[in-house]
């Protein structure tokens, strides 16, 4: 049975290797060929680590590793820390840097047998919605390559979408998970806040950032969710409690019965009209399925993007401070004469896209002492106020769900120069970061042929909802392949 | 070198305003928010990890053992603890701080509203607490290339990150007012007083010129009835005697400022060992701005009252305290311990009476001899190579007489040298006191020969002129004879009453 193996699931390709009906080298060689052969079309790698993935499929061939994910192949965000292997975070201000350690997510991923292809492209710093802030050039929706395929973690879902490979790890701090996966038709999840350890991320903005996974099938998902959850000491904000069982809810896949709450302030005006069409539908299918399907209100939603834009850019004025040329990373203009601070400035105009000078600019006048109440403490009230809303309406349902995005992807250059538009990607999103619950973006259908996602979001620490929700759906109506018609 | 006017005429003309911040390194094992040992002189960079290296999405974890002792501080310091506070970062950008913020406290310190008394001159003056806050220290620059050592005119400049993310605590004084002359006194008797705190509480080694403990000092000075005036931040002095030189300093500056009718400009000043006085610094002006906020990689921190409650019930006797058990059950006068606050030997004493030794004797060791030694050597009494434990040997040795004061005095130089504990130098030297009467027969004989008209003048009456004779045979034993045995002999051979 070996027809094309980077077509198959992760589920499939585990078992097969477990199996020996192949082996992992060959699982890992035929994705770095496909890589090879069309990931100068894609772009979705900045990095392909062709001896290291083949070096851990060997030892996965040599026994050393089992469990359900053994010798199955990943594109890994450039964001997450690799020892020796180049993390540039999509910015030139880390070109070269070989991170001494590796993340969490990393070791526990190498742990589990799987198979780090390569380093994925995404907006610098995760900062956008479209790729096109990558200080590396953008990558292209395998949909349609003169579109973008979301942001930040463009690179991740374009990989998974291309069958470049069956897994990848995405970060999602406003989104930068899910809208890339509704715009890629894949599967993206954002864990509960806490739920996979941030160590080794590198840190946009501390209070939002979440990793989690992306796959094309629920079940992959899940898999790849409980690879890299789980309590970690070296993270103090992550939880000290059991995993949520989300394998067992993606093969349970039952909705009956289930409370699923339309939120209101998520539909209608900034949402495409295909977009709706296809969610209406994806709720029409789960009322098909046995669940009970209500609306719900959660008013404060409407201010979700404005507190996301100032919390996000605070946080991540200082997290971005460490980047100065002291110690590692791009140095500019070190010539002898130029004092430190003239170094440093010079780096960090370099080094930095404008992207991220906005937001260092937006976040530094927000935390400005005489500023501070107006804009960073105001914003945190609103957070507060959108935890209420979710506590409320988590009160009446077990889970709420929304298109993923407004919608479909767009041509790349678009919104480049519309700051805002390229904002209100995320509009559907950001409220569960705020609040730090988990959500999911399913393909829900098609609209003028590219991808919708339907979005689920369920209360802090049931992430296995999301996954007896995506694999209803998924089950009830198949997810479409992507169709690779420029690759003919 | 600017106007000053003479500190008496200064404080007789202004009132000053002084307070204290104090930075404690803790002497816990490892760092604030990461596992790196915290070993003092250790090479440069040894001690270091992706977390206190700032490493792109390294993460800091909380201390436990620090929370403990600054919460330990805050309770010795009559402080409210707080039950449920946040790291804060404090944002501005210096090579030595890895991540270009400080985990700091900012809004929300962990103990808050406390208290110290501080005995002054045979009173005691009660210093307000204001806080008490745990942080991270920064890493270290070595600027060279320039004449100062500063960063000025510096052609290059080293970083060392080992000293990067030890634990700080910081104590924070309310302004002290009312001392009037005694400002610079109390300024003084306050962190010689914190310091003893902290020692008792062994949560760090104190020692200030090592910057373990580094204090600045904020002076202002205004006249009576009109509102305070401008201050001035000293930083890093890093001596008692230096803290009492920084405030006087000012005063005298301040003081020549204001007379002439200019304003005293808000700064920061560095303080000159060398001269004692102060030199301009930074403008401190009102745009820097630290932009704090709630550190988002780190949980709140929320301790149990209860375990609270037993951190109080633990905690060792004040020094205050000690010092009047000392002086009820040792029969020292006051001003004897206060003395031995001033010179910061107070713990000493105590230890060493601890290990055996009369007070009396105790209290001379480290108020003479030894004071005499650090004083000589630029260091604290503390830091000479000496334990009271061996002090007190030395005085037990003197008491079965096997040491006479001056052989004593030897074995104690020989310690400090490094020669071993005092009985491996009593016997590497052969320094047992020689009281055998027949091997000092010879030595006394041979005096009595090689000085005949002096032994003469003893015979006919004149007693005192024996001390010539004594001084020969001790100089022929080396020190070693027992002096009073050596009068004894040298009389009965003369025929003369002692």
């Amino acid at each position: 049975m070996t027809d094309d193996v980077t077509r198959w699931t992760a589920t499939r390709t585990a078992t097969a290797i477990a199996d020996r009906e192949v082996s992992a080298v060959e699982v890992t060689r035929a994705h770095l060929d496909r890589i090879a052969a069309i990931d100068d079309r894609v772009h979705a790698f900045l990095h392909v680590d062709t001896a290291g993935a083949l070096a851990q499929a060997a030892r996965v061939d040599a026994g050393e590793f089992t469990g359900p994910l053994a010798g199955v192949p990943l594109a890994l965000k450039d964001i997450l820390t690799t020892k020796g292997v180049p993390t540039t975070a999509g910015s030139r201000i880390l070109e070269g840097w070989r991170p001494p350690y590796d993340a969490t997510v990393t070791q526990r991923l190498r742990a589990a047998g799987v198979v780090v292809l390569g380093k994925t492209n995404m907006d610098e710093f995760a900062m956008g919605s479209s790729t096109e802030h990558s200080a590396y050039g953008p990558t292209h929706n395998p949909w349609d390559l003169t579109r973008i395929p979301g942001g930040s973690g463009g690179g991740s879902a374009a990989a998974v979408a291309a069958y470049e490979a069956p897994l990848a790890i995405g970060t999602d701090t406003g989104g930068s998970i899910r809208q890339p996966s509704a715009v890629t038709g894949t599967v993206g999840v954002k864990p509960t806040y806490g739920g996979v350890s941030r160590y080794g991320l590198i840190a946009f903005s501390s209070s939002l950032d979440q990793a989690g996974p992306v796959a094309r099938t629920v079940l992959d998902a899940a898999l790849l969710h409980e690879a890299i959850a789980g309590h970690d000491p070296r993270d103090s904000t992550s939880i000290d409690a059991p995993v949520p069982p989300v394998v067992a809810a993606a093969r349970a896949a039952d909705v009956t019965g289930l409370r699923i709450g339309v939120v209101r302030e998520l539909t209608g005006d900034g949402y495409e009209p295909g977009v709706r069409a296809r969610f209406t539908e994806a709720v029409e299918v789960l009322v098909g399925l046995g669940a009970v399907v209500s609306e719900v209100s959660c008013p404060h939603f409407g201010h979700a993007l404005a507190a996301y834009y100032l919390i996000a850019p605070s946080e991540a004025s200082s997290n971005l401070a460490r980047f100065d040329a002291v110690r590692y990373g791009l140095r500019v203009g070190d010539d002898g004469r130029r004092g430190l601070e003239e170094v440093m400035a010079l780096t960090r105009d370099k080094g930095f896209g404008p992207e991220v000078k906005r937001r260092i600019i937006l976040g530094t006048y927000a935390l400005s002492s005489g500023y501070y109440d107006a804009y960073y403490g105001q914003a945190q009230k609103v957070r507060t106020l959108i935890t209420r809303d979710f506590t409320a309406a988590f009160g009446q349902v077990d889970v709420l769900v929304s298109p993923a995005s407004p919608g479909v992807a767009f041509p790349l250059g678009d919104k480049l120069a519309d700051p805002l538009a390229m904002y209100r990607q995320d509009l559907a999103t950001i409220p569960a970061n705020l609040y730090g619950g988990p959500a999911m973006s399913v393909p829900a259908g098609l609209s003028e042929g590219l991808p919708v996602g339907l979005q689920v979001m369920a209360p802090v620490q049931r992430d296995d909802l999301l996954y007896r929700v995506g694999a209803a759906f998924e089950a009830a109506r198949p997810f479409a392949p992507t169709p690779l018609t420029w690759e003919v | 070198m600017a106007a000053t006017i003479p500190y008496d005429e200064a404080l007789a003309e202004f009132s000053p305003v002084f307070g204290l911040e104090t930075h404690v390194e803790l002497g816990t094992l490892s760092k604030m928010f990461c596992g790196c040992a915290t070993t003092f002189g250790a090479e440069p960079n040894t001690q270091t990890c992706p977390v206190c290296l700032g490493l792109p999405g390294a993460l800091p974890v909380v201390n436990a053992k620090a929370i403990e002792s600054a919460i330990r501080i805050g309770l010795a310091l009559h402080c409210s603890i707080a039950t449920w506070c946040r790291f804060a970062r404090k944002n501005y950008f210096y090579p030595d701080m890895p991540k270009n913020f400080q985990t700091s406290q900012y809004d929300e310190p962990l103990c808050v509203e406390g208290y110290l008394d501080v005995p002054v001159d045979g009173a005691v003056v009660r210093v307000e607490i204001e806080r008490v806050h745990l942080e991270e220290d920064t890493g270290k620059s070595l600027h060279l290339g320039s004449a100062s050592g500063r960063i000025t005119g510096a052609t290059h400049s080293l970083v060392d990150y080992n000293r990067a993310g030890i634990p700080l605590v910081e104590i924070v004084t309310k302004p002290v007012t009312g001392t009037g002359l005694q400002a610079a006194a109390v300024a003084k008797a306050y962190v010689a007083e914190l310091r003893d705190v902290l020692r008792g509480l062994d949560v760090s080694d104190v020692r200030m010129e090592q910057g373990s403990l580094r204090c600045d000092v904020n002076t202002s000075l205004h006249r009576a009835g009109e509102p305070w005036g401008t201050r001035t931040e000293t930083k890093n002095v890093n001596s008692l005697r230096s803290i009492e030189r920084a405030v006087r300093s000012e005063v005298e500056r301040q003081a020549a400022v204001l007379r002439s009718g200019a304003p005293v400009v808000q700064e920061t000043r560095h303080f000159s060992e060398a001269t004692g006085t102060t030199g301009a610094g930074r403008i401190k002006d009102d745009a820097a701005d630290y932009r704090y906020f709630p550190e988002p990689d780190l949980v709140p921190v929320a301790p149990d009252p209860a375990w609270v409650a037993d951190l109080l019930a633990a905690l060792p006797v004040a020094p205050s305290v000690r010092r009047r058990q000392l002086v009820e059950q040792l029969g020292l006068s006051d001003l004897d311990s206060q003395a031995m606050v001033n010179a910061g030997v107070l713990d000493l004493v105590l230890a060493t009476v601890d290990a055996g030794a009369p007070a009396a004797e105790a209290r001379n060791w480290w108020l003479g001899h030894l004071a005499q030694a650090a004083n000589t050597a630029g260091v604290e009494a503390g830091e000479l190579a000496i334990t009271p434990q061996q002090v007190a040997r030395v005085v037990a040795l003197v008491a079965d007489g096997s040491l006479s004061a001056g052989l004593a005095r030897q074995v104690v130089d020989g310690v400090l040298a490094g020669q071993g504990g005092p009985d491996e130098v009593v016997a590497a030297r052969g320094l047992a006191v020689v009281s055998d009467e027949g091997a000092l027969g010879e030595a006394v004989d041979a005096a009595l020969t090689a000085q005949p008209d002096i032994a003469d003048k003893v015979r006919g009456g004149k007693v005192q002129a024996v001390g010539a004779l004594v001084g020969a045979v001790m100089k022929a034993t080396r020190g070693q004879a027992d002096a009073s045995v050596v009068r004894r002999l040298i009389l009965e051979r003369l025929g003369v009453e002692g």
